[in-house]
């Protein structure tokens, strides 16, 4: 069955090598749009489904032309290791119990 | 403009941080299948599949397909024990992650045949065995069971 992904995570579903995929580059959660804007999450789902017809070879991949805000601080951010998370983040792996 | 987050990389760090020792091991492929749509666009019936829940879930509960009717959608979904930038955003608008309203326009106006019966929901599985040989066959079979065409995939 032919697919199409659309998500946010471009090193993570380039590394697994879907057939077709649209890169939105937004904080994880939001990879049709963002929340409220209905002409943003048309034409992003209007790309996507254009894929199925435009791509030709396994690996497309093609970016939506939105930027998710001025402020690019999410970049940093998300999942960010500082040293004084260290002592925090060392609790919440022994609360989950690790290998 | 900024570079796209590396996330293998930043949750390997995160992970690392937290005392696990062994790495994920994120899937690769070498071979990718590439299937061709059998018809038209404007004769495909197209499902989607999400990763996000229906519910609110633990982490530790078992995670199983579910599928909802696309007539009729919840207002909307949850993806509590998934990782998501929850400073960055919100799941509160389902058409950010679900598109239902755009999926439905183009549905109506004849871009796509149609819809099919039920979209589905796969909450991520860390275990690439369970992902291969259970969810997948699952969704494989409620897809064509609702004689879908092309299916959506819609990772958060």
């Amino acid at each position: 069955m032919a697919t199409v992904i659309i998500g946010s995570a471009l090193d993570i579903v380039e590394h697994c090598g879907v057939p077709r995929f649209l890169f939105t580059d937004f904080p994880l959660g939001n990879p049709c749009g963002r929340p409220g804007e209905r002409a943003m999450q048309h034409d992003i789902v209007r790309r996507g489904l254009e894929l199925f017809e435009t791509a030709e070879r396994p690996r497309t991949t093609r970016r939506a032309p939105y930027r998710w805000s001025a402020d690019e601080s999410w970049r940093e951010r998300y999942m960010e290791v500082r040293e004084a998370d260290l002592p925090r983040l060392r609790r919440g792996g022994q609360t989950r119990g690790g290998d | 403009m900024g570079e796209p987050v590396r996330y293998m990389e930043r949750s390997r760090r995160y992970y690392e941080a937290q005392g696990f020792e062994r790495p994920y091991v994120w899937v690769h492929h070498e071979e990718v299948p590439f299937t061709v749509p059998e018809k038209p666009m404007a004769d495909c019936t197209l499902a989607v599949i999400t990763t996000a829940s229906l519910n609110v879930r633990d982490a530790a509960e078992p995670r199983a397909v579910a599928s909802f009717e696309s007539v009729d959608p919840p207002p909307r979904l949850f993806a509590s024990d998934l990782s998501w930038d929850r400073q960055a955003t919100h799941m509160d608008d389902i058409n950010a992650y679900l598109p239902i309203e755009a999926l439905r326009e183009f549905a109506a106006s004849g871009r796509i045949g149609g819809l099919a019966r039920r979209f589905h929901c796969a909450a991520t599985e860390f275990s690439t065995r369970r992902t291969l040989q259970s969810d997948t066959p699952e969704l494989l079979a409620r897809c064509r069971d609702d004689r879908a065409d092309i299916a959506l995939l819609l990772p958060l």
